[in-house]
C-alpha cells in the first residue's frame, strides 16, 4: 500500500472526514445498468473507524453505489462501472486485483438475514476456513467464539452452536450474519438496510452493535430510516436520482442541511 | 416551503405558530397596558393586566404539550425540528415577558401619588422602547425575517443605555431625599423589568436567526448595562 494517496482535505469537508483517516475514496464514478444511468459522476471520501450512512428515496442509487464498493455489481452482466474507487489508496477495479481477496476484506450484511442452511458454528467458521485463517481446530473455534461475542450473540447461542442458523429469530440471524462477516477480519463492513426486517428491540441491538464495531471498522450503511441514520452514523450522504446531493456530518445534515432537496427529503416533503 | 406528504404534520406546525402568535399578541397587549397604567397611575388597568396574565401561562403550557406531542409523533428533522424547538423557547420568553409586565402593573400600585410625575416619564419612555422591541421581534417571527430580527438584536443596547441613565438618576434622587427611597426603589425595579423584557426580545431574535439559518448567534451580545458595577462613589465623582 505504498501508493496510498493522501487527499488534502478541504476545510469545508465534513469534520469526521478531517478527524479520521481516509478509507474509501471514490472519484467520478458512473454506474450503468444497460442503458440506465444509475449513478452520475459521484465523488466521496469515506472515513475509517466511523459509520457512514447513505440515505435517499428508492432508486436513488445508494445501494448501487454500496455494491460497487465490493464489486458485487460485477455479477450483473449489464452493469458497467466507470471512474475510480480506491480502498487504502488501491484501485479496486484494477484488473490485476483478486476480487475474492477484495471481498474478504469487505464484509457485507443484507436486508434479509441470509444464514447458510448449516449450523450456527459452521456459518461463522466457513469464511475463515476457506480463506485459510485458522491453522487448526482450536484456532477456528476461537475465531468463531470471538466473532459471535463481538456480534453480541454468543451468550444466546453458546449451548446450541450445532443448531441450524435458520432456527434463530430474525434479529439473531442478522447478528449471526454480522458475526459471519467479521469472522474473516474485514476492514470495511457494508450494510444494506440491515434492520428493515427486524422489530425495534432487535434493531436496537444491531444499532448498539454497529456503534461498538465502528471503533475498529469502516462501516457503510444504507438505510431508509432517517432516525437510524441520525442515530448510528457520523457521516451522512444524501442520494437523489443517481446524484450525490449532499455529504456532511450527521449532526449537521439532520439539524441544518444545506441543500433544499436534502431538507425536503428528511422532513418528509417528497419521497 | 413546500408541504409535507402527511398533511396533518403541516397542521401541527401551523397550530404551534398560531398559538405563539396568540401569546405574542397577549404579551404585547399586557405590556402596553402596564406602561399605560404606570404613566396614568391607572390602578384599574393595572388590575386588568394582573388578572389576565394567567392566560399567557395557560397558552404556554398548551403550546409545550402540543410541541412535545408533535416531536413524539413526527420525529421532526432539520427545519421542522428547529421550528418546534424555537417555538418552545420563544413561548417561554413570552411567558416571562408576561410575568414582567404583570410585575410592572403591580408596582404601579405601590408608586405613590406623591411621586413627582417627571420621575416616571423616563421609565415610561423605557417601557415604550421595550414594547417597540417586542413588537418588532414578533413581526420578524411571523415573517421569518432574519434581517429584522438582527436589527432588534442590535437595538437592545439602546435600552440598556437608557436603563443606565435612569438607574443613575434614581440613585441621585434617593441620595438627595431619603423619603424617596421607597417609591424610587419600585421605579428602579420597574426599569429593571423593562430592561429584562428587552433581553427576552433579544433571545427571541437569536432564536429567529437560528430558525432561519440553522446557526446559533456567535457575536457577543451588545451589552451596555453597566449598573451592576455602578457605586455611590462613582455617582459623586461626576
Amino acid at each position: 500500500m505504498d501508493t496510498m494517496i493522501k487527499t488534502p482535505v478541504a476545510d469545508s469537508a465534513p469534520r469526521i472526514a478531517r478527524e479520521r483517516p481516509l478509507k474509501i475514496k471514490a472519484r467520478n464514478v458512473d454506474v450503468y445498468y444497460g442503458e440506465k444511468h444509475a449513478i452520475n459522476d459521484l465523488s466521496i471520501d469515506i472515513p475509517d473507524s466511523a459509520v457512514s450512512a447513505f440515505i435517499g428515496p428508492s432508486g436513488c442509487g445508494k445501494s448501487t453505489f454500496l455494491r460497487s464498493i465490493n464489486r458485487m455489481n460485477d455479477t450483473i452482466p449489464s452493469c458497467r462501472v466507470t471512474g475510480n474507487i480506491e480502498i487504502d489508496g488501491r484501485d479496486i477495479y484494477d484488473r490485476t486485483l483478486d476480487v475474492v481477496q477484495l471481498r474478504a476484506r469487505i464484509g457485507m450484511v443484507f436486508q434479509k438475514p441470509n444464514p447458510f442452511p448449516k449450523s450456527i458454528y459452521e456459518n461463522v467458521a466457513y469464511g475463515p476456513r476457506i480463506h485459510g485463517f485458522a491453522r487448526n481446530k482450536t484456532d477456528l473455534e476461537e475465531i468463531v467464539v470471538t466473532s459471535l461475542k463481538k456480534a453480541g450473540l454468543f451468550e444466546e447461542v453458546k449451548d446450541r452452536l450445532d443448531h441450524s442458523g435458520t432456527s434463530l429469530s430474525g434479529g439473531q440471524q442478522q447478528r449471526l450474519c454480522i458475526a459471519r462477516a467479521i469472522a474473516v477480519n474485514p476492514e470495511v463492513i457494508l450494510m444494506d438496510e440491515p434492520c428493515s426486517a427486524l422489530d425495534p428491540i432487535a434493531t436496537a441491538r444491531i444499532e448498539e452493535l454497529i456503534d461498538e464495531l465502528r471503533q475498529n471498522f469502516c462501516i457503510v450503511i444504507v438505510t431508509h430510516s432517517m432516525q437510524q441514520a441520525a442515530r448510528v452514523s457520523q457521516l451522512t450522504a444524501f442520494f437523489h436520482l443517481g446524484n450525490l446531493v449532499e455529504v456532511g456530518d450527521t449532526d449537521d445534515i439532520f439539524t441544518a442541511p444545506k441543500d433544499k432537496r436534502t431538507q425536503d427529503y428528511i422532513t418528509g416533503r417528497f419521497g | 416551503m413546500s408541504d409535507h406528504i402527511v398533511k396533518a404534520y403541516d397542521e401541527d406546525l401551523a397550530n404551534l405558530k398560531t398559538m405563539l402568535a396568540q401569546m405574542g399578541g397577549l404579551a404585547e397587549d399586557h405590556l402596553a397596558k402596564a406602561i399605560e397604567a404606570l404613566a396614568r397611575r391607572d390602578t384599574k388597568l393595572a388590575d386588568y393586566v394582573i388578572a389576565q396574565d394567567e392566560k399567557i401561562d395557560a397558552l404556554e403550557l398548551q403550546l409545550e404539550e402540543r410541541a412535545i406531542l408533535t416531536i413524539a409523533k413526527r420525529q421532526p428533522m432539520a427545519r421542522d425540528l428547529r421550528e418546534i424547538m424555537v417555538a418552545i423557547r420563544i413561548a417561554s420568553d413570552l411567558e416571562r415577558i408576561g410575568d414582567l409586565a404583570k410585575n410592572i402593573a403591580k408596582r404601579s400600585h405601590a408608586i405613590s401619588e406623591a411621586l413627582p410625575r417627571k420621575l416616571a416619564t423616563g421609565l415610561t419612555r423605557m417601557g415604550r422602547l421595550s414594547l417597540e422591541q417586542l413588537k418588532d421581534v414578533l413581526d420578524a417571527y411571523t415573517t421569518t425575517d432574519d434581517a429584522k430580527a438582527l436589527e432588534v438584536w442590535r437595538n437592545d443596547g439602546e435600552l440598556d443605555a437608557l436603563y443606565n441613565s435612569i438607574f443613575r438618576e434614581l440613585l441621585t434622587y434617593m441620595m438627595e431625599d431619603p423619603r424617596m427611597i421607597g417609591p424610587c426603589t419600585h421605579l428602579l425595579f420597574g426599569a429593571k423589568n423593562f430592561e429584562r423584557i428587552g433581553d427576552h426580545a433579544t433571545n427571541i431574535a437569536e432564536n429567529i436567526h437560528y430558525l432561519v439559518s440553522g446557526q446559533t448567534m456567535r457575536e457577543e451580545r451588545p451589552k451596555k448595562d453597566t449598573t451592576s458595577t455602578t457605586t455611590f462613589d462613582s455617582l459623586n465623582e461626576r
